[in-house]
Formats: structure tokens, sequence, C-alpha cells
């Protein structure tokens, strides 16, 4: 049962990671490629919080305390200094 | 895990453990979707801050009821609870400022909004970001 559970995980947050690597490459803007690599920071903080949950160590509390703090200064340093009107294709 | 005499196996535990970060992989999985399906900027954003509010709450008690004893749980709680609130604190402010320049660089689809209120104050100043 919970080898079934875990192989699923995996391959959930594997997909995930995979579709969100494909808007990161796609995106038109710098906008969408900005949103896209939020998520992707939320999803490796969900698989540090999902190893340490599995393990049964509390060992990477302060990365993800670290990453949940500063990892907001990426989209919005992007988004401050993005051109006024970049040229979206598409 | 012994809660006031109700005892539950380390099995049952180690499912829900599973199940918790189940759900906070498929709300990762709903935001990749969600960026690949819809159109435009604020949609995308839409889709993107699901997970990172609900999908870190539900893995953060993941970790907190993966301690296996109430007084680890609640030390758990103690540990994840500042992570929680930051991601509470930061999530919506990269969405806003994200979201209010696809506005201005008009990454938005104007035509199917139904309201526009930021209409009258589409000449923004030079030093306002």
């Amino acid at each position: 049962m919970s080898t079934v559970l875990m192989g699923v995980i995996v391959a959930v947050f594997g997909v995930a990671a995979i579709l969100t690597l494909i808007r990161i490459i796609r995106g038109p803007s710098i906008l969408d490629r900005a949103v896209a690599s939020d998520v992707l920071l939320t999803e490796v903080m969900c698989v540090l919080g999902a190893e340490m949950a599995i393990n049964g160590h509390t060992r990477n509390i302060p990365v993800l305390l670290i990453i949940a703090a500063v990892g907001v200064f990426g989209s919005i340093s992007v988004a401050r200094y993005v051109a006024r009107r970049d040229n979206t294709t598409s | 895990m012994n809660v006031f005499g109700l005892v539950i196996p380390d099995a049952a535990i180690d499912i829900a453990v599973l199940v918790l970060i189940l759900l906070g992989a498929v709300l990762c999985l709903s935001a990749a979707v969600g960026l690949l399906h819809f159109r435009d900027v604020p949609s995308r954003l839409h889709a993107a801050t699901k997970p990172q509010v609900l999908g870190v709450m539900l893995i953060c008690l993941a970790i907190a009821l993966a301690q296996r004893s109430v007084g680890g749980f609640l030390l758990g709680l103690a540990l994840v609870a500042p992570i929680v609130l930051m991601q509470f604190a930061t999530a919506p402010l990269s969405a806003h400022i994200v979201g209010r320049q696809a506005y201005r660089n008009g990454t938005s689809e104007e035509r199917r909004l139904v309201v526009d209120e930021l209409a009258e104050s589409k000449q923004t100043p030079p030093a306002a970001g």
C-alpha cells in the first residue's frame, strides 16, 4: 500500500515538474516564465517537505523556511524591471 | 500514537501522511496543468497560487503528523508554522505585482474582461514600477 502510494507521489511530482518546465521554456512573455518558475520553486518546497515526512526527520525545515522567505523576490524583481510593453506573439 | 486513550497504529499514520503528501502533489500537478491550459498571465496566476498556500499547508501537516506521537506532532506544528505563515505573507505579494505588471503590459486579454476597474489609470507614472 505505502509502496504504491509512494510511487504515485513520485510520478505526480515528476509530471508536474515536467509540465511546469514546458511552460518555462515555451511561455510567450517573461511574466509567464516568472509565474511558472514560482510554481517550480513551490514544487521544490513540496518535494523537500515530502522527503522529510516520508523519512521521518526534520532536517530540511530551515531550507523550507529560507525558500519561503526569499523565493518571492525572484518574481517581484522580474515583474518590476520587465519592459513596459514587451512583444508577445500568440 | 495515543490520543486521549485512543491508540492509533503507526501503519495508519503512515498511510495518512502519504495521503496528505499525495494531495499536495496533486495540487502541484493541477497548477502545472493550469499553467499549460490557460491563455493569459492572470489566469495562469490563478492556477499557480493554489499549491503555494494549500499544497504547502498539506505537506507541512504531513511533516508534523510523521513524528508519530502527540508531543512530536505539536512540536512539528510549531516548527512548520513559520513556513506556512511566510507563504501566507509572500504568495499574495508576488501574485499582486506580477498581475499588475501583466495588466500594464497588455498581456491580459482585455476583450474578455467583464469589469475593467483599472481602465482610467492606464497611464502609469514613470516611477511606479
